[in-house]
C-alpha cells in the first residue's frame, strides 16, 4: 500500500537528515520526499510518499510522532487527499517533430517554458501519474534532462 | 543585573540545580573549561580509563537511583569512544545525558583536530541531542535534556558544547520549567482499554502476566507482585525484566526466552491471556509472536507507542505507565479462578527443571551464581557481563531485595565492572557485586584503576574457561567445533593483575568448602577480585 505522511516539523538545522536517518535506519521506503516552509516561519511541512505493507506504515507513523523535532504528523491516502508533483523537463526535437511534442503538452496541460535550436524545456504540474505518462510520450523524442519535485499532498477540503 | 558567568559554569550549576552528585568522564581541550568548572563543585567527578566505561558507569549509577546517570567525554575520539556506552543505554532505556565537547562553533565543518559530527553520529542511539551554538540556550538545554532523559520512555541525551560557547559569557537563569511542544509523553492508561483488560481477566482461563525491563523503570515492581499476589496471576519475565519479582513470589514463574527456562516458555505459549507489561518482544525473548497471538488475547502495555504491534499485533494495546495503570486496575474487582492453571504450572516446573552435568573438578557457575546471590546481602546489586556468564547469572541468580543489571538489548561486553562502578557510586552502602568472564574482564580491566583512584570498592568475579564461551557455543553446535577467534590463549594471569593494582585475588577451582569462600570474599574490606576455574566446554 502506499501512503502520504504530511510531516509538521521544527524548522531548525538537521531535522531534514534526522527524519531521512530515521527511514533508512528502519529499512522503510521513501518513494519521494518534499520539504517547505509553512504560513508559521519556525514550521516547516515535509511530505514523505512511502510504500509497504500495513504494520509499516503504521510503524512510519509512530516513530516519526516519536521524533521530538516533529510537531504532528498527518497521513493521507490518495482518494482523501489532493496530490501535485512539479517537473521540468528538456526534450530534444527537429523541425519536422516539434509540433508533435507541443501537442502533447497541449493535451497533458504542460506547457513550453524555454527553447533552443535543439531542445525544449517543458513544464508540467500535476498528479504523479500524469507526469509519468508525459514522461513516457516525451521518451520518444529524446530527454536531455528532467527534474521533479516530489509529492505535495493536502487533505481534500471538507464541507 | 546578575553577575555574569561563563559557560561551562553555567553547565556545571544547571548540573548542580538538577541534583547530580557524580560524573563519569574523561577530559580533553574541547571539554577542558567544564572541567575546570567542576573542579570548584561538590559534584564528584570520576576519571574513568576510556569513555566507553563512562557510559557504563553512568548507567549502573541510573539504575540504582533512578535518576539521570552523567557522563562527559571531550570532542572527537572521546566523543566517538562514548558512542557504545550511550547504544547500550538506549538499548535498555536507561535515562542518561552525555555531555561532549566540541571544537570551536567557526571552526565545525573544516575537519580539525579532534572534530567529530558526534550529534550525527549518535542519531540512532540518542532520545535526543543537541548542539549548542549560543551559550544562553544552556540552561534551557540542560534543563529539557534532564526532562527528557528520564521521562516517557526513558534514554540517553547528548549535549554537544562547542569549547568557544563554554567559554562564553551568560547571565545565568535556570528555568522552572520545559516547554515542549513536540514532546507531551502519555503517562495514564485509556479508561476503556483498562476495562477491556478487567474483562478479559474475568473470561480468562490462563492468564499470565510478563514482564519487562519498563516494569523497573517505571518503579512499578511492588505493584506488580501485589497485583499478582492478589488475582492469583502468574508471572514470567525477560532478561531485562529480572528482578521485578522476588524468587520466593508464589506466582513467579522464571524467564522466558531462548535462554530463559522451558517451563516459562511453555507457561506463556499455554495461556489464553498474555500481558506484557515494558517488554519489547524482542527476538531473544520471544522469537515467535505472530505464534502466540493466533491463540491467546494480548494485552500490551508499554510507555512508548511504537512499541506496541511493532513485533507482535497485540488484541488490547495500553499505551502510559505501568505503574500509574497498575493503580487504576486496582479500583477494579476481578472475580477469576486461576487455581487449576497454576497448578498445572507448578507440575510444569517441577518436571521441566534444566537438568545441568557439571563437570567434577571445576567450578560449576549455574551452583556458583545460586550461591553467591544467596550469600550477598539482600539489597545487593549483581552486575552481570555478557556471554555464557550472563546466561548463568540469569538463570541462576536468587533474586531477593537487590537489584539485578545486564546489558540486555545491546548486549555490550565489559559492561558489568563499569556499570557496578557506577552503581556503587550511587549508593555507598550497598554491596556491589561484578560477575564476567575473562573475555568480558579484559575488555573494561583498566577500570580496577579507577576503582582504585576514587575509593570504590567492587567485588569481581571472573568465570574463567580459556575462551570466548558463548561464541564457541556456537561453533559447537552450528560450525562442527571449529573454534576460530575463540581461544583466549595469551590472557594475563589474574592474580598478577590484583597484585598490580593492589587487591585481594582468591582463586577457586572446584567446589570444595565453595559456601565459605565465596562468604569470606564478599566480607571482605574492599575491592576484590575472585577467578574461578569452570570447564571451557561448558554449555548454558
Amino acid at each position: 500500500m502506499k501512503k502520504i505522511f504530511s510531516v509538521l516539523v521544527e524548522n531548525r538545522s538537521g531535522v531534514l537528515c534526522k527524519v531521512a536517518g530515521l527511514f533508512s535506519r528502519r529499512c522503510f521506503n521513501i518513494d519521494s520526499l518534499a520539504v517547505g516552509e509553512t504560513e508559521e516561519k519556525d514550521v516547516s511541512v515535509m511530505t514523505i510518499v512511502s510504500s509497504g505493507d500495513e504494520r509499516t506504515m503504521e510503524q512510519i507513523e509512530k516513530q516519526l510522532n516519536k521524533k521530538l523535532d516533529i510537531i504532528k504528523v498527518k497521513t493521507f491516502t490518495e482518494e482523501n487527499s489532493v496530490s501535485r508533483e512539479l517537473m521540468l523537463i528538456k526534450v530534444k526535437y527537429q523541425q519536422n517533430n516539434r509540433s508533435d511534442i507541443i501537442e502533447i503538452c497541449n493535451v497533458l496541460n504542460a506547457s513550453v517554458l524555454d527553447m533552443s535550436t535543439s531542445t525544449l524545456l517543458i513544464q508540467i504540474c500535476d498528479t504523479p501519474e500524469k507526469i509519468e505518462l508525459l514522461i513516457q510520450m516525451l521518451s520518444p523524442f529524446g530527454i536531455v534532462e528532467l527534474a521533479r519535485t516530489g509529492t505535495l499532498a493536502l487533505q481534500k477540503c471538507m464541507s | 543585573m546578575a553577575e555574569k558567568i561563563t559557560g561551562a559554569q553555567a553547565m556545571v550549576k544547571c548540573l548542580e540545580k538538577e541534583g547530580v552528585t557524580a560524573v563519569f568522564g574523561y577530559p580533553g581541550v574541547a571539554i577542558a573549561p567544564f572541567f575546570n568548572s567542576i573542579y570548584d563543585s561538590k559534584i564528584k567527578s570520576i576519571l574513568v580509563r576510556t569513555e566507553q566505561n563512562a557510559g557504563h558507569a553512568a548507567s549502573g549509577f541510573a539504575r540504582v537511583t533512578g535518576k539521570v546517570g552523567v557522563c562527559v567525554a571531550t570532542s572527537g575520539p572521546g566523543a566517538t569512544n562514548l558512542i557504545t556506552g550511550i547504544a547500550t543505554a538506549y538499548a535498555d532505556s536507561i535515562p542518561m545525558v552525555a555531555i561532549t565537547g566540541q571544537v570551536n562553533s567557526e571552526l565545525i565543518g573544516r575537519d580539525v583536530f579532534q572534530e567529530a559530527d558526534i550529534t550525527g553520529a549518535v542519531e540512532s542511539f540518542v532520545k535526543y541531542s543537541y548542539l549548542v551554538k549560543d551559550a544562553k540556550d544552556l540552561p534551557r538545554v540542560f534543563k529539557e535534556a534532564f526532562y527528557i532523559a528520564n521521562t516517557g520512555r526513558k534514554g540517553p541525551v547528548l549535549i554537544d558544547v562547542p569549547i568557544d560557547i563554554q567559554n562564553q559569557k551568560i547571565e545565568f537563569q535556570y528555568p522552572e520549567q520545559v516547554s515542549l511542544r513536540t514532546y507531551k509523553p502519555t503517562v495514564k492508561g485509556h479508561a476503556v482499554q483498562i476495562k477491556k483488560v478487567i474483562k478479559a481477566l474475568e473470561n480468562a482461563k490462563r492468564p499470565i502476566i510478563c514482564v519487562g525491563g519498563g516494569v523497573l523503570l517505571s518503579n512499578a515492581q511492588k505493584e506488580v507482585c501485589q497485583f499478582a499476589k492478589e488475582h492469583s496471576i502468574p508471572v514470567v519475565n525477560t532478561m531485562m525484566g529480572i528482578g521485578v519479582m522476588p524468587q520466593e513470589h508464589p506466582m513467579y514463574f522464571g524467564m522466558v526466552g531462548n535462554n530463559g527456562f522451558a517451563y516459562a516458555n511453555q507457561a506463556m505459549n499455554q495461556s489464553d491471556l498474555l500481558i506484557m507489561m515494558g517488554a519489547r518482544v524482542a527476538d531473544r525473548a520471544i522469537s515467535q509472536p505472530d505464534l502466540i497471538t493466533e491463540n491467546t488475547v494480548v494485552v500490551h502495555i508499554d510507555v512508548d507507542p511504537a512499541e506496541i504491534g511493532k513485533n507482535m499485533g497485540p488484541s488490547i494495546p495500553i499505551v502510559g505507565d505501568i505503574r500509574h495503570i497498575l493503580h487504576d486496575f486496582e479500583k477494579y474487582e476481578i472475580s477469576g479462578d486461576y487455581s487449576e492453571w497454576i497448578d498445572h504450572l507448578k507440575q510444569l516446573k517441577q518436571e521441566n527443571k534444566k537438568v545441568r552435568h557439571p563437570k567434577e573438578g571445576y567450578v560449576d557457575p549455574a551452583e556458583f551464581v545460586r550461591i553467591l546471590s544467596e550469600s550477598m546481602e539482600e539489597d545487593g546489586v549483581y552486575v552481570a557481563d555478557v556471554g555464557q556468564n550472563q546466561i548463568w547469572s540469569c538463570n541462576y541468580y536468587v533474586m531477593r531485595k537487590g537489584k539485578f543489571l545486564t546489558s540486555g538489548g545491546m548486549g555490550t561486553m565489559g559492561y558489568s565492572i563499569p556499570a557496578a562502578m557506577g552503581a556503587k557510586q550511587a549508593d555507598k552502602d550497598r554491596q556491589v557485586v561484578a560477575v564476567c568472564g575473562d573475555g568480558s574482564f579484559q575488555m573494561s580491566f583498566m577500570e580496577l584503576a579507577t576503582m582504585r583512584q576514587h575509593d570504590i570498592p567492587i567485588k569481581i568475579i571472573v568465570l574463567k574457561n580459556n575462551y570466548l564461551g558463548m561464541v564457541r557455543q556456537y561453533q559447537h553446535f552450528t560450525y562442527d567445533d571449529r573454534y576460530s577467534m575463540v581461544s583466549l590463549d595469551g590472557s594475563p594471569n589474574l592474580e598478577m593483575i590484583a597484585a598490580a593494582y593492589e587487591m585481594p585475588f582468591v582463586r577457586l577451582e572446584n567446589m570444595n568448602n565453595i559456601e565459605e569462600k565465596i562468604k569470606d570474599f564478599l566480607a571482605q574490606e574492599g575491592s576484590g577480585l575472585m577467578e574461578c576455574v569452570i570447564d571451557s566446554y561448558d554449555l548454558v
